[in-house]
């Protein structure tokens, strides 16, 4: 991983747009978005099906190349920031290989970028101690809970000490207490690594809880309508009770509905500011 | 399981010559049941005496089981050669669909037209083409048409099970390896090949019995001396005096299958690891 300019922002998307060309026609998966993740920030993307926010994630990654635009992450171009490994990846389904240790699936990144079997294993061993699963080292991935694949897929993530996680609904597939308990995991995560996410979710408290910012998408074309701060200090369970968190929810929900609560519509200390689309977004 | 098998097939042979009429079961004149007579279907200790007893009249010749054996280990040696250039032919024709779309939609239906080719029209041309032949420096030899023969039918299972265990790998695996700035061949080795192994090994089965297959035909039409192929059609000439020869032949080109799948099965263990999930036993 080679330093980025000092100061460069993790994520910088100006005016992209990403049209797919089909035997029907073209579908335009995302038109004109802007949007700055700050180094170290969560930026949860949120919308309906179809609203280009998995296709604005792939785009970062360099996945999917935009039809117009610029995209930096780090200062670099998407593609030389992928060659250089600057962020680590999660998607819904872990895909692990079947045929591989636990161990050796996180290994896999190092590996293929020759970082020696000894250096390999030690980050290994240490990153199953991040994720909680230092006893299955050894074992298949297919001896795992969904959960527990889920956990090796984002300690696979943060082998490479990426400064930027991209996460397309990587908790999609569990059931809501597993859930919960991976949400509240990859705050630590976050906390311990210092990294910049992205994070790609259609559950609003999951973003709410997780995020510095909720990015609210609209379909057809896919683009970004709403921006809501989360104005929550700590995130721990007592979270999910407070009042600033049902406040914000309520933003995100409203927002998502296409109607804009404009900030200070109601006078109250809990109420999170929303920035229409359109407005400096950092 | 496979002594099972081998007494009830046995039974089945001599069960039916029991019961069986000896001039076979006709419908409105048609047969349809084999006759059970001693010519057409000698008894298993009739063979089995066969085998122990001279191959020829002549004093001094070996018995009929060393002739076998000979023949098989002559056959074995050409369908190996032919098992090998059909896998890597094979995989090597994979490899190369997988990599270039346009080479698959290419491709693939020459590999499909190739095993309509009736293999008795190929073997004269490619007799002719090796009598102009020489491999560094040696001229070429009959038995290498044969392997070649064997080979073009080997490496057709290869080629389109191979093709299918490359494309296996799900979405997310291959897009993780793109994130991971993994080159095509890092791709190829840590993630397709070792993908592709349920695909393949019964790819490499089918084409051991290919092989075997090919290799005996090859040496019939292209009258090739000292494989199994030679032997079923010489001791087939002695059918009438001498019935239960034949059968010895056929017993020995049987057993080369068999042995050919048991080779297989040992590559199958040594590939155990990459085996779907759930089956990590091999079948016995």
């Amino acid at each position: 991983m080679t330093p980025a300019a000092d100061g460069a922002a993790a994520v910088e998307v100006t005016g992209v747009s990403k049209v797919f060309r089909q035997a029907k026609g073209e579908v335009t998966a995302v038109e004109s978005v802007d949007l700055t993740v700050a180094a170290g920030e969560f930026v949860s993307l949120i919308g309906p099906s179809g609203c280009g926010k998995s296709t604005l994630l792939r785009l970062v990654a360099d996945l999917v190349e935009p039809t117009s635009g610029d995209i930096r992450v780090f200062g670099k171009t998407a593609r030389a920031a992928r060659r250089d490994q600057d962020y680590g990846i999660a998607f819904q389904a872990a895909g692990l290989l079947p045929w591989r240790t636990v161990s050796a699936n996180i290994e896999l990144p190092l590996e293929l970028h020759g970082v020696g079997r000894a250096q390999r294993r030690e980050r290994a061993r240490d990153l199953l101690e991040l994720v909680g699963l230092a006893d299955f080292a050894k074992s298949r991935p297919e001896q795992l809970s969904g959960g527990m694949q889920q956990r090796v897929a984002i300690a696979r993530a943060l082998a490479e000490r990426p400064r930027l996680l991209l996460m397309d609904e990587p908790f999609g597939a569990l059931d809501e207490m597993t859930r919960e308990r991976m949400q509240a995991e990859l705050v630590r995560l976050r906390d311990e690594t210092g990294a910049a996410v992205v994070f790609v979710t259609h559950s609003i408290p999951e973003a709410v809880f997780l995020s510095d910012r909720v990015v609210v998408m609209s379909p057809r074309p896919g683009r970004i309508t709403h921006v809501v701060d989360v104005p929550l200090a700590a995130r721990n369970e007592d979270v999910r009770e407070a009042p600033e968190f049902y406040a914000t929810v309520t933003a995100v929900r409203e927002a998502l509905r296409g109607r804009s609560v404009a900030p200070g519509a109601e006078a109250s200390p809990t109420e999170p500011a929303i920035e229409p689309r359109g407005a400096d977004l950092r | 399981m496979l002594l099972l098998a081998l007494v009830l097939a046995g039974l089945a042979w001599e069960g039916y010559k029991l019961v069986g009429d000896e001039d076979g079961g006709s419908v409105f004149g048609v047969r349809v049941l084999p006759r059970a007579d001693d010519v057409s279907m000698p008894h298993l200790w009739e063979i089995a005496q066969r085998l122990a007893d001279p191959e020829l009249s002549a004093a001094g010749s070996h018995s009929v089981l060393v002739a076998v054996l000979l023949a098989m280990w002559f056959t074995f040696r050409v369908a190996f050669v032919g098992w090998l250039i059909g896998v890597v032919v094979g995989l090597v024709l994979a490899v190369l669909m997988q990599r270039v779309r346009v080479a698959e939609a290419a491709l693939l239906p020459y590999v499909v037209v190739s095993q309509t080719v009736p293999l008795v029209a190929l073997a004269p041309l490619v007799v002719g083409w090796g009598g102009h032949l020489t491999l560094f420096g040696r001229p070429w030899q009959p038995w290498m048409s044969v392997s070649l023969i064997a080979g073009y039918l080997a490496f057709f299972p290869v080629a389109v099970g191979a093709l299918r265990g490359l494309q296996s790998p799900s979405a997310t695996q291959v897009e993780l390896l793109h994130c991971q700035a993994a080159s095509w061949w890092q791709t190829l080795l840590r993630l397709r090949l070792p993908a592709s192994v349920p695909y393949v090994v019964p790819a490499l089965r089918l084409a051991a019995a290919a092989s075997v297959v090919g290799a005996i035909v090859a040496e019939i039409s292209t009258g090739t001396r000292g494989g199994i192929g030679r032997l079923i059609i010489e001791y087939a000439q002695s059918a009438t005096g001498d019935p239960a020869k034949p059968f010895t032949a056929l017993l020995g080109a049987a057993l080369l299958g068999v042995l050919g799948a048991a080779l297989v099965s040992l590559i199958e263990l040594g590939l155990r690891r990459y085996a779907p999930a759930g089956s990590g036993e091999v079948r016995s």
